[in-house]
């Protein structure tokens, strides 16, 4: 299908035309509001609502982020500066005092004491010469002698000059980190000062950090070997589960699911001048848990929202249409009462012009049987002048017949003079019923008057509203039975309006003739009735200012209803 | 009582001719014209006691003949005929200062009636 088909049905089915009454128009109508108006509120709200969501995610992970890097950064800088102060000492030592001063054991003792008094954590001190023999050694242990020339850390410290060893556990299965330092004699020889620190300082920095039960925070060395006791991921010297990216780069954040199946923030922080970095763990749902309320707020927030403009936009269209349906109802109802009034106005115009047309011949028909039957009776001697006789009477009485047919026509077709008086209804009624007396009292009718005491006096033609009771009493004693029922009511419909309604229980209309009834020449009493009564009595009610309604149940009954102004107004 | 003369006049001659024989023969003297003008000049002829006037007529209209005999012979009393149904022409005919007016087909015995009652006025 091509874009121009796509865009007429697009049109025809949004913007109907406006000849299209069906009912589905209203539907579509509706249908086609509310799925515009929902989506230009709902689809600005959403993606409102996710971009919301995705900067305060940014924004609160980088609040929570970063004050667990900063704390995992300086736990690392008081680790680095714990042990380049040890360092230091030992650097300190060995440029101090000389390989003779040091390789005499007493003075390496006495050393060794100070500085066990001064620094804490300090275990053992030893030195060791160019072949790699223990020379002198103050300590707990007996390591005079002892050689380390084939020991990984001795080839290290002899090319780098300082050595910082892993945690490993020593003689008495303590965790201890051994720092060496290596001095240059003359004659390429050299010797090493090496001494031993216990952890147990590493456990009180990482103390110190403050994290909550459900953390985790501990070295571990690049191969990823951890240094220090861990809460939840193994003993000292035990390989660490997790599985972060080990490499000397600054601090780093990472998400990760640790072995139980938590998911953990990682903040890992590497060393700068060893092999050792720090690892806080915490679990992330704790972590995030201001940030997870304030998603599940925003959440609800927005059902809610929706929800509301949802309910809006239906309860909204739902009038809207209402309203749109309401007002082509009323105004096809209008257009529907203009072509009647119209039709009936161009029905009398064509009556009125035929009655004239008709007068005038029939007015010659009239003289000249009037005529004939004045021979025949002033002259002749005639043979058969009574049959003569009877036949222009036949004349002259269609002669009249057609007169009133005629003047009926013109009645109904001219502009009636109304003479305004001031009258009272109930009064009328009654004269006119007791005019229509000797009819229902012989066919014994229930005549029920439910007259208003206070109904107001109006202004109007008497004459005229004779004339539209009596034919609407007439058609009322015609359409029921004998002995049945005719009831008569008069009210004060409102500040301007009065009304009085006659109700038969006789045959009742059908939806059809109902249709007609006001035409002229329609008649249902064939062979007597001209057709003319209601139409005249149509006329007549609306050329005073009223209105005539009815309402028919075919075989219960007809209700006429006569709307009356209490003021004069001709239409 | 005398049968006065009286002048018919309306545009179609059968319903003149026919009228002012039907007059005649109950001893009135008819005159008869089928248009404004030859009324007029009749009128001023003949005298009539009683003119009866068609209201619809080609040419001179009825209320103009109308007219004219009141201002020439104010005397003499007019009937009007109309054929409408409407009474507006009969009420303006009077107005005019007509004596009165009959709707066509019009019963001989009532016009005979308007007009002896127009003439002893």
């Amino acid at each position: 299908m091509t874009l121009k088909n796509w865009k007429e049905r697009f049109t025809e089915g949004f913007f109907l035309q406006a000849d299209n009454e069906s009912p589905a128009r209203y539907r579509i109508l509706r249908r086609n509001i509310i799925i515009l108006m929902t989506l230009i509120t709902v689809i600005p709200l959403t993606i409102m609502a996710v971009i919301n969501q995705y900067e305060y995610e940014r924004s609160i992970k980088d609040e929570i982020v970063n004050p667990l890097r900063t704390l995992t950064n300086k736990t690392k800088h008081s680790f680095e500066l714990f042990l380049e102060e040890r360092l230091a000492i030992v650097r300190s030592i060995a440029s101090l005092y000389s390989f003779e001063d040091l390789s005499d054991q007493k003075t390496l003792s006495r050393i060794f004491r100070v500085l066990q008094n001064e620094y804490c954590c300090l275990i053992d001190l030893g030195l060791i010469d160019t072949k790699g023999i223990q020379m002198s050694y103050a300590g707990p242990y007996d390591f005079l002698g002892k050689n380390y020339s084939q020991q990984g850390w001795f080839q290290e410290v002899v090319v780098k000059g300082v050595y910082i060893s892993d945690v490993f556990m020593g003689y008495r299965q303590f965790p201890h980190v051994a720092i060496a330092v290596l001095r240059r004699a003359e004659e390429g020889r050299f010797w090493i000062l090496r001494a031993t620190i216990d952890t147990s300082r590493f456990d009180d920095l990482i103390a110190s950090m403050g994290i909550g039960p459900d953390s985790d925070a501990f070295l571990i060395n690049r191969k990823g070997i951890i240094q220090t006791p861990s809460r939840f991921y193994g003993k000292v010297l035990d390989h660490c589960p997790l599985s972060f990216p080990i490499g000397n780069y600054g601090a780093i954040v990472v998400e990760e699911v640790d072995p139980q199946g938590r998911e953990m923030l990682v903040a890992y922080a590497p060393f700068a001048k060893s092999d050792y970095a720090l690892v806080l763990v915490k679990p992330r749902s704790k972590i995030l848990q201001s940030w997870y309320t304030l998603r599940s707020k925003m959440f609800f927030f927005f059902v809610i929202s929706v929800v509301m403009i949802i309910l809006v936009v239906f309860k909204l269209t739902d009038t809207v249409v209402k309203r749109v349906q309401e007002a082509d109802e009323r105004r096809e109802f209008a257009f529907r009462e203009m072509e009647h009034t119209q039709k009936l106005s161009s029905i009398g115009r064509l009556a009125a012009g035929v009655a004239h047309e008709i007068n005038n011949p029939m007015a010659i028909i009239n003289e000249k049987a009037g005529l004939m039957k004045d021979l025949v009776s002033y002259k002749s001697q005639f043979q058969e002048k009574e049959k003569f006789l009877e036949l222009t009477d036949a004349i002259l009485q269609s002669a009249e017949r057609c007169k009133t047919i005629t003047h009926r026509l013109l009645g109904f077709a001219r502009r009636m003079e109304v003479k305004f008086e001031v009258l009272d209804v109930n009064e009328l009624l009654k004269e006119v019923l007791d005019f229509l007396g000797k009819e229902y009292l012989y066919r014994n009718i229930d005549v029920r008057l439910q007259l208003a005491e206070n109904l107001p006096r109006i202004s109007s033609d008497t004459g005229q509203l004779q004339q539209v009771f009596m034919n609407v009493l007439t058609n009322a004693f015609s359409a029921i039975e004998d002995e049945g029922c005719v009831s008569i009511t008069t009210w004060d419909e409102d500040l301007d309006t009065i009304g009085v309604s006659i109700q038969d229980n006789g045959c009742g209309m059908s939806e059809e003739t109902l249709k007609h009834i006001f035409e002229p020449f329609f008649t249902t009493k064939k062979g007597y009735g001209t057709g003319l009564g209601l139409a005249i009595t149509y006329g007549i009610v609306k050329k005073l200012g009223g209105d005539l309604k009815v309402h028919s149940d075919e075989g219960h009954g007809t209700t006429f209803t006569v709307y009356l102004k209490k003021k004069p107004t001709i239409n | 009582m005398t049968k006065p003369k009286l002048l018919l006049v309306d545009d179609e001659e059968e319903f003149v001719d026919t009228l002012a024989e039907r007059l005649h023969l109950r001893g009135f003297q008819v005159l008869t014209a089928t248009d404004g003008e030859g009324a007029l000049r009749l009128i001023e002829k003949e005298l009539p006691q009683v003119v009866v006037l068609d209201v619809m007529m080609p040419g001179l209209g009825g209320l103009e003949v109308l007219q004219q005999i009141k201002t020439r012979t104010p005397r003499i009393p007019v009937i009007l005929l109309t054929g409408h149904g409407s009474t507006a022409d009969g009420i303006e005919g009077m107005r005019l200062g007509a004596y009165d007016y009959l709707v066509k087909p019009i019963n001989i015995d009532e016009l005979i009636k308007k007009m002896l009652e127009a003439v002893s006025t």
